[in-house]
């Protein structure tokens, strides 16, 4: 799915109404299929940007196009069927901790079936094989009937991961999905990612904290800067210098690992309150 | 030396006093007028307990519950009006729930998909608030006075406490699943929204596996109520244990009603000891 992004202004879905705005006038397009990692310091609008391409928040200026359709023009059930060909992957994984993963990860179908087909499902899960192939590129087979709140924090994430692979979307959309990985499951996601995404013809952008991981593997680095595009370049154009000039000030963060996504809140004088959630 | 500073200082210094004394002297009188209208308005006279003409009667009364009547006949009918009564209330709250979870699906703002991206819209918000107006006016009016109504409708009988009970509790539960499910974590049901998926698939995937556990508690709880408000309804001729336990009472059998409060009271304890067990098993 391709999208064109003009002159964004937008505030973070935590924002308090005082606040700055997160994005100030970020323009972005992308084509059908392309993979795009978006990097910055934190409270550099990553997750605010996510969000306003996900529908999920609307741009108080600027103007957001799939193909010809402005999300915020049409009915609401359009939007509604819109949304179903974008997937969000929010950092902290939304699964209710009561469920079972196979349910949890069933849900990124929903979209696609009707009511009485998914509460069906919620009895006897009636596509168990797509779920147990979703959570198997993600190493996770063996945990397809454990409930939620028996998985580690970096298992959830990837059921959250998993969950956007049984979904039939056209444009993922990916906040930090390494956030709670180590380096190993950290290369092993997002392969995965790239690889379903490619398999499918998706478009794929993913917010990374991981800059070598980034310039490693995706074609097109957009580098965001509170709330502004510092640059948007394929990856080999991108030099360190950019990069140190892209964290100045924040430079810890390129050398040591964020230890969890609340540790990524504000520090003095950026645009809006983050609480990377 | 020190002799004569203890002297100055009881001289000079002012007698101490508490500086709250004057405010406790004051509420206190005020509650007492505020009390006394009351008492004399609710006729309340503790010491006609004690007066002979009452006392002989009184004590007759208590003197029968002594021995509790215990033949088998009686017994059996007092199982089966017992066993009503939880029927009663099993199947009030049953027919409660037909109500209530719809109504509070309806009522929950947090399946709002206007309100995903702003303020809600005017139609849907209507809507909501009406559903919980619904449910406000449901559990305003007590079961009591339901049951008074319904004994006039459907005649004596347990169909009468039957619908008293899912009356009020309709509201009651359908008030409170409302409040439970807007108190948990609305992330996993905002983003199955955000992601497309309709707002029943929502409730379904996302808002009903946050908040089990919690629902499913305070609906074994409201069963062990509504087991103890249907023996009460008995009195107003709706069946069940407190229809029996009135007739006798009419009769001043003392024996019987003995019988029955024992029974009323196991009845409870083993509710309330059922409902805690289901309650610490839900993991």
């Amino acid at each position: 799915m391709n999208f064109t992004l003009v002159n964004c202004e937008a505030r973070h879905p935590a924002a308090k109404p005082g606040d700055a705005a997160a994005l100030r006038g970020v323009s972005l397009a992308v084509a059908p299929g392309e993979q795009v990692a978006i990097i910055g310091p934190s409270g550099a609008g990553k997750t605010t940007l996510l969000h306003v391409l996900a529908c999920a928040i609307k741009p108080s200026l600027g103007e957001l196009k799939f193909g010809e359709i402005n999300p915020w023009a049409i009915a609401r059930p359009a939007l509604q069927r819109l949304r179903a060909h974008l997937f969000l992957a929010v950092q902290v994984p939304p699964l209710p901790p009561r469920q079972r993963v196979v349910t949890a990860v069933l849900a990124g179908c929903l979209p696609a079936q009707s009511l009485l087909q998914s509460v069906r499902s919620l009895f006897y899960p009636t596509q168990m094989e797509l779920a147990r192939a979703a959570l198997a590129r993600f190493d996770l087979e063996d945990k397809l009937f454990e409930r939620v709140d028996h998985l580690s924090g970096g298992e959830r994430q990837r059921v959250g991961l998993a969950r956007g692979v049984v979904s039939n979307a056209q444009l993922f959309l990916v906040d930090e999905p390494l956030s709670a990985l180590d380096p190993t499951r950290a290369a092993q996601a997002i392969h995965s990612l790239i690889e379903v995404a490619g398999e499918r013809g998706a478009t794929l952008i993913a917010s990374l904290h991981q800059v070598d991981i980034a310039l490693q593997n995706f074609p097109r680095v957009v580098g965001l800067r509170d709330g502004v595009v510092a640059f948007d370049l394929p990856a080999a154009q991108i030099s360190p210098a950019m990069i140190q000039a892209l964290y100045a000030h924040k430079l810890h963060e390129l050398t040591e690992p964020i230890a969890a996504p609340s540790d990524a809140a504000p520090a003095q004088g950026l645009p809006a309150v983050m609480h990377c959630r | 030396m020190s002799a004569n500073v203890h002297r100055v200082n009881t001289v000079t210094a002012p007698a101490l006093r508490d500086p709250a004394w004057m405010k406790r002297v004051t509420i206190a009188a005020i509650a007492l007028v505020l009390l006394w209208p009351t008492l004399v308005l609710t006729e309340f006279k503790p010491w006609e307990l004690f007066s002979p003409g009452t006392l002989k009667p009184t004590l007759k009364f208590i003197g029968d519950f002594f021995p509790p009547k215990l033949d088998a006949v009686f017994l059996e009918m007092v199982l089966r009006e017992t066993w009503r009564t939880v029927a009663i209330a099993t199947a009030g709250i049953a027919l409660a729930l037909v109500a209530a979870i719809p109504l509070a699906i309806i009522s929950t703002r947090v399946l709002s998909i206007s309100a995903l991206s702003g303020r809600m819209a005017t139609l849907p918000a209507i809507v909501r608030q009406g559903a919980r107006i619904v449910l406000i006016l449901l559990r305003s009016v007590p079961e009591l006075i339901w049951a008074l109504v319904f004994v006039r409708v459907v005649g004596l009988g347990p169909t009468a406490g039957v619908l008293a009970i899912a009356l009020t509790y309709s509201g009651m539960l359908g008030k409170v699943y409302g409040e439970i499910l807007e108190s948990g974590d609305a992330h996993a049901t905002t983003s199955l929204l955000r992601n497309g998926a309709s707002r029943l698939q929502a409730y379904f995937y996302g808002l009903q596996p946050q908040n089990a556990a919690e629902l499913v508690s305070y609906t074994v709880y409201r069963w062990e109520c509504a087991i103890r408000s249907s023996a009460v309804l008995g009195f107003v001729g709706a069946g069940g244990l407190g229809q029996q336990m009135d007739t006798s009472m009419k009769m001043f059998n003392g024996s019987e009603v003995s019988t029955m409060l024992i029974v009323f009271m196991l009845l409870v304890w083993l509710a309330d000891a059922a409902s805690a067990w289901l309650r610490r098993n839900l993991e």
